[in-house]
């Protein structure tokens, strides 16, 4: 059994106006084979949480510590920590000129695994992958996000979840900008992952909707940097009626 | 952006003779860009200077001598008047009227001294369909015309490849005339040299014709990769389009493109569209990109340029970085992609990757080749 483990985070952004911290003593502990609904309200810093633990550059760790089964992950280079079985499904995914889907793919898959794919079994390994996502194959010839809709971007990224089994996925916001339909095939996605490996997940979202179809075993509530209040799955259905108001800082 | 001086509406002044053109001295608007010291060899007579020849002859590609020549092309500087006036031999490809090859004719371009001037003539008969590539000599210091002549009604899709890891200096004018609904497809891949200047340009001999003009360029630490490309659009009905795209790493990098586009006010109905992108890979490189676009007609369809040099985009690293690819590779696959965009208009796939890998090889990829400057950025 493996973990992810978060002790007392510290983060800032860094623009161009100077630092400007966002984390505030982030404090969690995911095990394998769990997963984790981090919820809160705009501007609460959630989606900071989750390029604070990929490595995004424009976000400055000031003091805390994470580590990936014992493993400092802080010191990692952001491909390293994808090598070490940490994925982040992205809320707003880049979009990559004049790179296809599946060289992409086949590229990100040589360097998680360590070898290439054998060519036979992995364009049968990914079309499989897309047609369990109710994606057409075609897909595969276009360009990394280039002109996707809100819901083929949310495909591609759990496409990816798939085909990389990390150990540890954090979902930023996968459910936003989804209709009914698409929700409930990427939900469907995350879940056929979940069944398959033994990952823990960090599901980050704004709504309970998402919920409903992806069951959390803790849920935890995130606001203005720092986890206010944590518990099981019926705590989501507390704030689905009560919201986040109750929750805001004293200062507000 | 470099601000646009206006394009001399006045004919562009032609002749055979080196001394109608006075040596530039950098206050040229067509030179002040350039590092004279280095082109400056181009700018006299190079005593014992040889000619460029193709390393085979075949049924379409033949070496003659410059006396058995018929060309009607004239030299628009002075570079270009010299080498006409002392390259000896010529190359000459033909393709007859009628004829629609399936595989491209491929020239290999060999100078026969350091210094070697060039003329090479490309006469694609009506109603004929070809692929030509062109691979100069960079070995070599060059100067130099290549003339085509596209018939009318015919397609000429020509792959101009100046690339090789050398410290050559190459100048050159390439010059098509495109014939009644003809279709001229021309691709420059500028990779190597010390100092390259590439003139491009189009004219229309008769209504109806179309000109793609594609590039993809690279320039390294202390090079110097110049294309300067003029379409004059003087017969009713011409479209032309011109996609240039380049990338610069590492200091003293510099790159030069200008766009010259004219429309003629017989040119009704023209449709014209120009493009430049440059992508800066580091700290340090130069990028001059200067569209100009004049109109002595309105009765147009449409006309328009843009132009645009940007830094390499941090997100889209981060993105590639976080599904495992290491920095160096995700920088190549994004420059890659940024030229993938250009090349993806040529419709031979073969081509169409034999140039993506001059373009991989130049940038480091795949991992077993090239040890020069780019792979470190």
């Amino acid at each position: 059994m493996g973990s992810l483990v978060l002790t007392d985070l510290h983060a800032s952004v860094v623009t161009d106006e100077g630092e400007t911290q966002i984390l505030k003593g982030v404090s969690l502990t995911i095990e394998s084979r769990t997963t984790h609904a981090v919820m809160g309200p705009n501007g609460s810093g959630k989606s900071t949480l989750a390029y604070v633990i990929a490595g995004h550059p424009k976000y400055r760790v000031t003091s805390g510590q994470i580590t990936l089964d014992g493993v400092d992950v802080l010191g990692m280079s952001v491909d390293a920590r994808a090598r070490a079985g940490l994925f982040l499904a992205m809320q707003y995914p880049v979009e990559v000129p004049g790179v296809s889907v599946s060289n992409f793919l086949r590229t990100s898959v040589t360097a998680i695994r360590g070898e290439a794919p054998k060519l036979r079994t992995w364009v049968k390994e990914m079309k499989g992958a897309m047609v369990a996502l109710q994606m057409d194959p075609a897909f595969a010839e276009r360009n990394v996000n280039e002109g996707f809709s809100g819901g083929e971007k949310k495909r591609h990224e759990i496409l990816q979840l798939s085909l990389l089994n990390p150990k540890f996925a954090v979902l930023d916001e996968t459910d936003s900008g989804l209709d009914v339909d698409a929700l409930r095939t990427v939900a469907e996605g995350v879940n056929a992952f979940r069944e398959q490996s033994a990952a823990g997940v960090l599901l980050i979202t704004h709504y309970t909707r998402i919920l409903q179809y992806i069951k959390p075993d803790f849920v935890h509530v995130f606001v203005d940097g720092r986890i206010v209040k944590s518990g099981g799955a019926d705590l989501a259905n507390a704030l689905e009626s009560e919201g986040y108001e109750q929750f805001a800082p004293a200062s507000a | 952006m470099t601000l646009a001086p206006p394009i001399d509406l006045a004919p562009r002044l032609t002749s055979p003779d080196p001394d109608v053109f006075a040596v530039p001295t950098g206050r040229e608007v067509e030179w002040r860009f350039a590092p004279l010291d280095v082109f400056g060899r181009f700018f006299h007579p190079i005593e014992g200077a040889g000619s460029v020849v193709a390393g085979g002859e075949s049924e379409f590609v033949r070496n003659v001598d410059i006396a058995d020549l018929r060309s009607s092309w004239l030299p628009s500087d002075r570079p270009m008047a010299i080498a006409r006036s002392l390259v000896q031999q010529a190359v000459v490809i033909e393709i007859p009227r009628g004829q629609v090859l399936v595989d491209p004719v491929t020239v290999k371009l060999i100078g026969s001294t350091a210094a070697a001037y060039q003329h090479v003539e490309i006469n694609v008969g009506a109603f004929s369909e070809a692929v030509i590539v062109i691979d100069h000599d960079l070995d070599r210091d060059i100067c130099g015309a290549i003339v085509v002549n596209v018939g009318d009604g015919a397609k000429l899709t020509m792959l101009s490849v100046v690339a090789g890891d050398t410290l050559a200096v190459h100048i050159s004018h390439w010059h098509t005339t495109i014939g009644r609904d003809a279709t001229f497809i021309g691709c420059a891949v500028t990779t190597g040299g010390s100092a390259v200047r590439i003139s491009p340009s189009v004219s229309y001999g008769a209504p109806g014709g179309s000109a793609e003009l594609l590039g993809v360029f690279l320039a390294d630490a202390e090079q110097y990769l110049e294309h300067r490309i003029f379409v004059e659009h003087e017969q009713p009905h011409c479209t032309s389009r011109v996609t240039y795209k380049g990338a610069l790493a590492g200091p003293g990098a510099r790159t030069v493109w200008v766009g010259d586009v004219l429309v003629r006010r017989g040119a009704t109905g023209t449709d014209t569209y120009e493009m430049n992108r440059n992508l800066l890979l580091t700290e340090g490189p130069r990028a001059d990109s200067v569209p100009n676009l004049e109109l002595e007609t309105g009765d147009i369809v449409g006309a328009g340029h843009a132009s645009a040099t940007g830094r390499f985009d941090d997100e889209q690293l981060f993105y590639l970085q976080s599904r495992g690819i290491p920095e160096q590779q995700a920088r190549q696959l994004v420059v890659r992609g940024f030229f993938a965009e250009v090349l993806g208009r040529l419709d031979q796939g073969e081509l169409r990757d034999s140039m993506m890998e001059i373009i991989s090889r130049r940038l480091g990829l795949p991992e077993e080749v090239s040890g020069n400057g780019l792979r470190g950025w």
